[in-house]
């Protein structure tokens, strides 16, 4: 309920907010009765288009597709952990022969497309790294650059005064930035890490370009067999659909979490973090 | 390099056929997400359930799958454009999820007593929302509306992947024909992107610097 735009409505604005109910409802309805009347006219809800998804072996190639899709995003989610934390070090750290390089690799792989960046790696190397290799290493470079942005969001997000504090006790940059910066950082980020893993799992449907065997492609395998493009298409985006809507439910579980048991305002300081990462589209 | 500069228009073309999907999705995507936001902002449970639903779909689903089905399902339905006209399609329907988004938490990061004190002077919904809310919403949403812009310039380039001859594209073939120059073409064409990025988040800039009030 947006508490912005009414008051708690009196016997006119209900009476005016059911006949909208009414129309509303009835607008909604009618957009899905004329989708669902095209699929029946083209029969889309024949029995022998979704026949195949019955079939064991129809259903072990998609939970193969499923597991290979988990595995490049799986793979590519942890390496890029680790680059997002090497490159949020070098664009934290006090030497510019550091941090300049930093900053440019991670604003190079922000700025260019993802399939660009697949499809040169996969053009140029794909001898060598085949096409799972391409892509875990192209969704690491840019999802490891993107992390790194949050990492550095949630390190400034940290109230000052703890550095001062930490440093006014005689600790190095170091020893601030391990034991007092980075453990408060980790729960302020958690969201926004979380929500990056989406964009990963998601990316990775690129892989069908370059014709690594996820999802999609496997799917393409199917439709070509049993000309059911439509229900295929279908199944396929109610796995991915399920898949990124538990890891968003997540996120936002932990945003909850951190909301409701921390003692400063750490809830707003994980919206800042969320709303530093410009790559979630 | 010769084959950077030797094909130089056939890039310019695909950079150009990038920034007309980008412009046209743009415009279609604020349209239907505005339309959206209105919807998960009204006072009408079914608008606003449908409207959630929408986005939570959109969100969750790979711009991929979103072209395959645009570009393999739909003719399906017997329903049929060119093959630009899908692609401007897709990239407006995933797209709008976020414009939804974006426009929603700037309703709502309104404070609650903006809204009130207008009706308390008895300005009608219409008056409140033209003249109070909306001015400063649309503040709030300029910095996210530029990060949806970059996104989905990069965001054409599936298009590549579907019969659509933008940068990506370009670069896809000339790659295939010159295999040995493919270094000079990848920076040359990230370039491409990096300046468009870099001029959208400077025009982004400068309508922040115009319209942004601290608060």
């Amino acid at each position: 309920m947006t508490a912005v735009l009414y008051d708690v409505p009196g016997p006119r604005a209900r009476r005016r907010t059911l006949i909208g109910t009414v129309v509303g409802t009835a607008i909604v309805l009618a957009g899905l009765a004329v989708v669902l009347w095209q699929f029946e006219r083209t029969g889309q809800f024949a029995a022998d288009q979704w026949d195949p998804f019955t079939d064991p072996g129809i259903q072990r190639l998609l939970l193969r597709a499923i597991l290979s899709t988990v595995a490049a995003a799986g793979t590519a989610i942890l390496l890029s952990l680790i680059l997002g934390v090497v490159l949020a070090a070098g664009r934290l750290s006090d030497h510019a022969a550091l941090r300049i390089p930093s900053t440019l690799f991670v604003e190079f792989f922000r700025a260019i497309p993802l399939l660009l960046l697949i499809l040169f790696l996969f053009l140029g190397f794909g001898d060598i790294l085949g096409a799972f290799g391409a892509l875990v290493l192209a969704l690491t470079l840019y999802n490891g650059s993107v992390l790194s942005e949050i990492f550095r969001a949630g390190i400034a997000a940290v109230p000052r005064g703890q550095s001062e504090a930490a440093y006014a006790l005689g600790l190095r940059k170091n020893k601030v930035m391990l034991i007092i910066l980075v453990p408060q950082a980790v729960r302020i980020m958690l969201p926004a890490i979380v929500s990056q893993c989406v964009v990963a799992l998601k990316d990775t449907a690129l892989g069908f370009v370059i014709a690594y065997e996820e999802l999609l492609r496997q799917g393409q395998l199917i439709y070509n067999n049993f000309f059911n493009v439509v229900p295929t298409i279908i199944v396929v985006a109610a796995i991915y659909i399920t898949m990124n809507s538990a890891l968003s439910a997540l996120a936002s579980y932990l945003q909850r979490r951190t909301s409701r048991t921390a003692k400063t305002s750490a809830a707003d300081l994980t919206k800042v973090v969320a709303s530093a990462n410009r790559d979630l589209v | 390099m010769g084959a950077l500069f030797d094909n130089l228009p056939k890039l310019l073309e695909g950079f150009l056929r990038t920034l007309e999907l980008t412009a046209l999705s743009a415009l279609g995507a604020l349209v239907l997400g505005t339309m959206l936001a209105a919807m998960r902002v009204s006072p009408v449970p079914s608008l606003r359930l449908a409207g959630a639903a929408y986005v939570n779909t959109v969100r969750n689903t790979p711009l991929v799958l979103v072209f395959a089905f645009v570009f393999f399902a739909l003719p399906r339905l017997e329903i049929r454009f060119s093959f630009f006209q899908f692609a401007v399609l897709a990239l407006s329907v995933y797209t709008a999820a976020f414009v939804c988004e974006a426009v929603r938490s700037g309703v709502n990061a309104i404070p609650t007593g903006q809204a009130e004190a207008a009706r308390a002077v008895g300005m009608t919904f219409g008056q409140t929302l033209t003249t109070v809310v909306l001015p400063q919403a649309f503040r709030t949403v300029v910095p996210p509306l530029g990060n949806i812009l970059i996104a989905l310039t990069k965001n054409t380039s599936i298009a590549a992947a579907f019969a659509n001859a933008e940068a990506t594209d370009v670069f896809d073939g000339l790659v295939r024909d010159n295999p040995d120059a493919i270094y000079a073409l990848f920076f040359g064409v990230a370039l491409g992107y990096v300046l468009i990025v870099l001029a959208i988040s400077g025009v982004f800039r400068i309508i922040e610097s115009r319209v942004v009030v601290l608060r």
